[in-house]
């Protein structure tokens, strides 16, 4: 029975919009759509063609006619809307309106999940393309209301979960219609993002190069399955081919996330439509440079309470910075011609949306472009430009009427119709009842006030100077009005009602007593002075727009107000480490031009040149940290798997750490960037030069030999965190490199031989190892293993460029040399393992003193800016003399990441990358006093007072305007501390 | 065979800790070399006298004709210093960091002032002996977690036990003051900071605890409480309280807690921002036993170069400062804090005022000074000398180290393992 019930109610709500060809049950048929016009409006029929006292003309949710010059059929609903604006309603791309979302999300297990749960589909669970969400769909009209009520009508809907994350439909905010009616295009996109789903526990990827990697598999992967290769099925793939040409999505978010998004687009052919974050004027050039467009959303933060001082200290300056710059993004995004649209998708209330678009309008945001970017340019990307996004004839009825100007803070959306459906959000025309009456009932007079917002009214009953207290209920034409008497011992109330007439108000009265009679209440003349001068208060109160905080290369504190450039630069009179046979040249003169040495030697005159007194200085080449983690971001480490060959730091270099220009201040003008350790063949390197404020782009050294890191030991086989992973121990860890170059060697022959080959970016990797393009750099800590890879590598007739940490490399030194291996050291580390135990600090000096080539590392954003102090400690431990020892930090470590024909030592022709030290860089008394790289000084002591000025200026200013914007009541959010991860070889976490 | 192959075993495995040198029995005469008093003064050339562990005489070498001694050391052209001093150290408490087995730091509970650092103290740590080269020769044990962590001991860094290394036993009570502000999130969605709704009532907590001390100390009771028991010593000043803190709210109401408990001796432990708050420091006569010199600024905006310069900002406003080194790899660190006062030195702090941020200021806040902290005449013959400065790792470099008057080993099992493989490449 209950089940009859239920289907009964099913139908019947069915029944209501039933589509034509559909039998009814429940009445009959009915065909008949009127002509609705709406008249005397100003009519936006697009972003650019306004038209005043305009008529629009639409019958059966579709435009028939728009212009000034419309005939209105007879009979034909009109409605006038004279005063008020029309526009095309709103679309946003990227929603998740009416997603049926899972509810069972997986616990989280103590014990990692490498391998996928889905059978017959990828080997990666993040990877949904088969997923759709016009299947999964649960229309909810509060929410398409709350849409509706700051102007959309259509929306773009897709579940944002996994890094595919399927198909997303395009459908209108119609609660008139049913599905049927609504959906536009049922699969119009495939959705990409960087983050794992949050339904699957499958490991990999655990970091955004994870992510990216897996991304561009599947791309190879689609196209050799569609050859027919594969012998299995992978549903998951044959649904990414087919929606090959829907339009993409990537939910990028961060400025550079949408760098990184362009790039892999790039590599395939393929222009993402990019979801940004609100901070692309902070790299505003690269955005340009995508070519992309962009979907932006506003999303403003709220004022920080900077109310409590220690709080307040927490918050960095880029945050409060970033308070007053992003509500400017959108007019500086304009300003470049970026092409964009907008998105509701970050707002938290839906109502903050259209509040912040008027606030980016009032900063500067073109009205026609934020049209645009509502209307036609989202129209015009989903291809529906002929049914949305203007209001020219055959387009949908999908349109909002406005009080006014719609960015006028004070309008109000009237109504919002989708597909010639009506929906009154706030009501037209009202009849303003405001004003003083006579009310006068059962005999007696009183004056009545009523006042207040049109919506919100108030009214006022008094009689010889006693007010009444009144309630006043209008809803147009019935007034409803509850007075008390006066009575002092008990409540007593009036109850009045009636309607609106020409200029007076009546009905009847129920008195106190309970019997009826009629009351009136007539208008009495309206002082116009008190409404002026109510608009003129308004005025006063017009948001002022504040000045923009300039945006800084990088935009956080240290930043440089122009991104630094390359000067000719003579340093005179220096104490110069050549770190060649020169060695060290007293009182010599070093000339640096376009970005080269191009001089060394005594008494060097250039005219053109800046002239730096190094009397009493030492001149080095800059600090190569050979093993360096800052400047990454979002993972060091890809431990989802126990190869990650395929990932590449590369694609994170964070341009914008601030450890970079902490580096710069230790003198260190290139790191190379490695993967962390948490399994046997990790990731791709970076090497950077530590050009602050440029780009991640700019900052990778293009034509430098390619790296990788691989690992030994305890972190590899998880003896400290997590487990279940092959191998637990030392045996395994060989076995696996067996493996990995095993299937290494068959994929190359397969590749040769088979013109259908899976293109599988891992194993392009292992071989480029195999053939000497590619070098590896090693974490190692016993001499067991490090002897283990080393014969190993023999075995594939390659070897081993490096060994870092090596921390027991003293105790086979003469085998590394026989190997041809480095060894990139801590200087003392030790004790924070058992894999260390045997660790000593005079391992560089016996390393080096076998002839193995030597370097000191970092592996720590702290230690990094004291590499200079690292590499004294060779001088210390082993005497290692102090020319050598300096090498350790400059010209080794180049030779070890073979730029040393570019980098490491102080010769004509090398890149200018250079540091004056206060004192022999050596001593524990040396100040790294100014940084050069490429010819450019990216840190200067000099300049630091002033700087730390400007940065407490700008705080102050910035705090002041924050409580400022406290002080007015604007919303405020807690101080945020910014966290800065430092990240060593063994950090690993949830992505 | 079995025996034979324990002791191997025993050898390999188990570090090799150097044999304490024993009690000074012939008199040393050390000439000629540079004496850093480590009160801000040089002697030139001194000549430094050693009798029973003392320092007998110290003076100027050319004003004075020595008596005959039994042991005469040449120091003419070295460098000669007061033994370094390690507060706040967990040195010999944890061997290796990833081994749990290994780790004896820290306590269950809140408030344990009972807990004493000094019985877990492993004198024979390999970390122990590996500090001494680089002239550390006293370390104030000292344990960690809860709101009070436990008491500390000072001990001498040669010793064949806890027992035998002390020097100031239970010499203070650790107290990790609440933190004023607390955070949501993670470090990757950093959920915002707000004031730390039980500030108060931890802060209340720790001053009810004081409160019931004092009373329970006042009381004739019939049964022991333990946890106040630790406390006693602390209104005589026999025992100081450390209070852990950086922030500046924390060290203000720190000092506040001081002057309304009126504990005689108090030192703040880290003190970041105790320059923000020196005149109040100098006017309550409160130390501070500053954070970590080599460490990066805790805020992105703050001077990058601010933990290089906040000793001296410290010291010039008249602040008694000493280093520590509490945080990660700390142990191991332990023998780098020549180098933190030398890194000091580096950013503008007088050379021989550096020097004392690491002997004689901290033998003040830690009250060993009567015997250590300084070469003079009376004091503990507790020295050593180095070829060059030994604030600077490139001339640091240790022949003599003697610490009450014994001449300790300077090797350890770092260096038996350097011989070892230089000797084998030597002999290929």
């Amino acid at each position: 029975m209950r089940l009859i019930k239920f289907l009964f109610l099913f139908c019947f709500t069915i029944a209501v919009q039933a589509q034509d060809y559909f039998p009814k049950n429940d009445g009959v048929k009915q065909s008949f759509k009127n002509h609705v016009a709406i008249t005397n409006a100003t009519i936006y029929v697009s972003s650019t063609q306004k038209l005043e006292k305009a008529t629009l003309l639409f019958k059966d949710g579709k435009i028939l006619e728009v212009g000034t010059k419309v005939s209105i059929p007879k009979n034909a609903t009109i409605i006038d809307a004279t005063g008020k604006t029309i526009y095309a309603s709103f679309i946003d791309v990227f929603s998740e309106f009416g997603i049926q979302k899972p509810t069972d999300r997986p616990e989280r297990g103590s014990s990692a999940q490498y391998d996928s749960s889905r059978e017959g589909y990828y080997w990666n669970d993040h990877i949904k393309t088969d997923y759709n969400a016009f299947e999964n769909l649960n229309y909810e009209n509060k929410s398409a209301e709350k849409l509706r009520a700051i102007g959309f009508g259509t929306v773009l809907s897709h579940f944002n979960d996994g890094v595919i994350a399927g198909t997303g439909l395009l459908w209108t905010l119609n609660d008139e219609g049913n599905n049927a009616t609504r959906i536009l295009n049922n699969k119009i996109s495939q959705h990409f993002t960087f983050s794992r789903s949050k339904f699957s526990r499958q490991s990999y990827p655990s970091s955004l190069m994870g992510s990216m990697a897996l991304i561009r598999q599947v791309y190879h992967d689609g196209k050799w399955y569609a050859t027919g290769a594969s012998k299995t099925k992978d549903l998951a793939l044959e649904s990414f081919n087919a929606n090959k040409n829907l339009i993409q999505i990537f939910n990028a978010g961060d400025k550079l996330n949408s760098l990184r998004a362009n790039k892999i687009g790039k590599e395939f052919g393929v222009n993402y439509l990019i979801k940004g974050d609100g901070n692309e004027f902070e790299k505003i050039n690269e955005i340009k440079n995508t070519g992309a467009t962009y979907i932006i959303p506003l999303d403003f933060p709220d004022a920080y309470d900077v109310s409590d001082p220690y709080l307040a200290q927490q918050v960095s300056l880029s945050d409060m910075k970033f308070w007053n710059q992003a509500p400017f993004n959108l007019k500086i995004l304009a300003d470049n011609n970026i092409p964009f649209v907008l998105t509701t998708y970050d707002n938290k209330d839906a109502k903050d949306f259209l509040q912040n678009l008027r606030k980016a309008v009032l900063y500067g945001f073109p009205k026609e472009k934020a049209i645009a970017a509502l209307t036609e340019t989202p129209a015009k990307l989903m291809n529906q430009s002929n049914t949305l996004g203007s209001l020219k004839k055959g387009a949908l009825a999908n349109f909002i009427i406005v009080s006014g100007d719609i960015f006028d803070k004070d309008s109000k959306i009237h109504e919002n119709w989708v597909q010639g459906n009506r929906n009154i959000l706030d009501k037209m025309n009202v009849e303003d009842i405001r004003g003083e009456y006579n009310l006068v009932f059962d005999n007696k007079s009183f004056d009545l006030k009523i006042s207040g917002e049109l919506e919100k009214l108030e009214a006022k009953t008094s009689k010889d100077s006693i007010d009444y207290g009144t309630k006043l209920n209008y809803s147009e034409p019935w007034v409803n009005l509850v007075v008390k008497t006066n009575d002092s011992i008990k409540s007593a109330y009036y109850r009045l009602t009636g309607t609106k007439n020409l200029n007076y108000l009546e009905g009847k009265v129920v008195l106190e007593n309970g019997q009826e009679t009629s009351w009136k209440a007539t208008k009495k003349e309206v002082t116009e002075k008190s409404k002026d001068k109510k608009k003129e208060d308004k005025k006063d109160e017009e948001p002022k727009v504040p000045i923009m905080v300039p945006v800084t290369f990088p935009n956080l504190a240290y930043g440089n107000e122009n991104k630094p450039k390359q000067e000719t630069l003579l340093f005179k009179n220096a104490t110069v480490w050549t770190g060649e046979k020169e060695g060290i040249l007293k009182e010599t003169d070093v000339l640096i031009e376009n970005g080269k040495i191009v001089r060394i030697g005594k008494n060097i005159s250039a005219t053109n040149a800046k002239k730096i007194d190094a009397t009493g200085k030492h001149l080095t080449a800059g600090i190569i940290d050979e093993h360096s983690h800052i400047a990454i971001s979002n993972g060091v480490n890809e431990g989802g798997q126990n190869s990650s060959a395929e990932v590449t730091i590369e694609d994170v270099v964070n341009s914008d750490d601030i450890n970079i220009y902490r580096n710069l201040a230790g003198g260190v003008t290139s790191s190379n960037l490695l993967h962390g350790s948490a399994n046997p063949i990790g990731g791709r390197a970076a090497f950077i030069k530590l050009k602050w404020g440029y780009s991640p782009d700019e900052m990778i050294v293009k034509d430098a030999p390619k790296y990788i890191k691989f690992a030994l030991g305890e972190n590899v086989k998880q003896s400290n965190w997590g487990s279940g992973r092959f191998p637990q121990s030392r045996m395994g860890v060989e076995q696996v490199y067996e493996d990995y170059f095993t299937r290494a060697l068959e994929y190359k022959k397969e590749k040769a031989s088979n013109s259908k080959y899976r293109y599988d970016i891992e194993m392009e990797v292992l071989n480029e190892i195999i053939s000497k393009k590619r070098f590896i750099t090693c974490h190692s800590y016993v001499q067991s293993e490090i002897n283990m890879l080393m014969k190993l590598a023999e075995r594939y007739n390659f070897k081993i460029q490096t060994f870092t940490h090596i921390l027991e490399g003293y105790k086979l030194a003469d085998k590394m040399a026989e190997h041809g291996v480095g060894g990139s050291t801590f200087a003392d580390w030790w004790a924070y393992k058992y894999e260390v135990n045997d660790a000593i600090p005079y391992n560089a000096a016996l390393m080096q003193s076998q002839g193995v080539m030597v370097s000191i590392n970092s592996d720590d954003a702290e230690m990094s800016r004291r590499l200079n102090q690292e590499a004294a400690k060779a001088v210390k431990y082993g005497n290692v003399p102090e020319e050598q020892a300096w090498n350790f930090v400059t010209l080794n470590p180049a030779k070890l990441l073979q730029v040393d024909n570019k980098v490491g030592s102080i010769k004509v022709g090398k890149d200018a990358d250079v540091v004056l030290w206060s004192d022999n860089p050596l001593s524990i008394y040396a100040k790294a006093e100014k940084t050069i790289v490429d010819g450019t000084i990216f840190y200067d002591l000099e300049k630091e007072t002033a700087t730390l000025d400007v940065i407490q200026k700008q705080r102050s200013e910035l705090i002041n305007n924050l409580l400022e914007a406290k002080n007015k009541g604007l919303k405020t959010q807690a101080p945020k501390k910014k966290e800065v991860k430092h990240y060593h070889c063994d950090t690993v976490e949830e992505f | 065979m079995k025996k034979y192959i324990f002791l191997l075993l025993l050898t390999t495995i188990a570090f090799g800790q150097q044999t304490p040198a024993s009690k000074q029995t012939k008199s040393i005469l050390i000439l000629g070399g540079r004496a850093h008093v480590g009160n801000g003064t040089v002697i030139e050339n001194s000549l430094i006298s050693i009798k029973d562990g003392k320092i007998a005489i110290i003076g100027d070498g050319t004003l004075m004709k020595p008596a005959k001694h039994d042991i005469v050391i040449n120091a003419s052209g070295k460098e000669i210093y007061p033994g370094f001093i390690a507060p706040n150290t967990t040195l010999g408490l944890v061997e290796i960091d990833a081994v749990k087995a290994t780790d004896d730091e820290s306590e269950l509970g809140e408030m344990n002032p009972h807990i004493r650092s000094i019985i877990a103290y492993n004198a024979e740590s390999g970390l122990v002996e590996v500090a001494r080269p680089n002239g550390v020769l006293l370390a104030q044990i000292t344990p960690r977690g809860g709101r009070i962590s436990g008491t500390s001991s000072i001990v001498q860094l040669d010793a064949w036990n806890w027992e035998d290394a002390i020097i100031k036993e239970n010499d203070g009570i650790h107290l990790n003051w609440p933190r004023s502000y607390s955070r949501a999130g993670w470090w990757a969605e950093p959920g915002g900071i707000q004031p730390n709704k039980k500030y108060d009532e931890q802060t209340t907590e720790i001053q009810d605890f004081f409160n019931n001390a004092k009373a329970y100390a006042a009381s004739k009771v019939s049964v022991k409480d333990i946890p106040y028991e630790g406390m006693k010593g602390i209104e005589s000043g026999d025992k100081q309280v450390f209070i852990h803190a950086d922030g500046e709210k924390e060290i203000i109401d720190a000092i506040l807690f001081k002057k309304k408990n009126n504990i005689k001796k108090m030192t703040i432990v880290g003190g970041y921002y105790a320059y923000k708050n020196a005149a109040l420091l100098v006017e309550n006569n409160v130390s501070v036993l500053l954070r970590r010199v080599h460490d990066l600024p805790i805020l992105e905006d703050e001077d990058v170069n601010l933990p290089f310069k906040n000793a001296k900002l410290l010291t010039d406003a008249g602040v008694l400062v000493g280093l520590q080194n509490e945080g990660d790899m700390e142990r191991m660190q332990a023998r780098n804090l020549p180098f933190y006062a030398g890194t000091c030195a580096a950013w503008g702090m007088d050379r021989e005022k550096a020097l004392q941020l690491i002997t004689s200021n901290s033998a003040k806040i830690l009250g060993i000074d009567a015997n250590y902290g300084t070469l003079e005449t009376g004091k503990s013959a507790t020295l050593f000398i180095s070829d060059g400065d030994a604030l600077d790792m490139k001339t640091n470099k240790i022949s003599t180290a003697l610490i009450d008057g014994r001449q300790i080993s300077l090797e350890s099992h770092q260096t038996e393992l350097y011989e070892r493989y230089k000797e084998k490449f030597e002999n290929k």
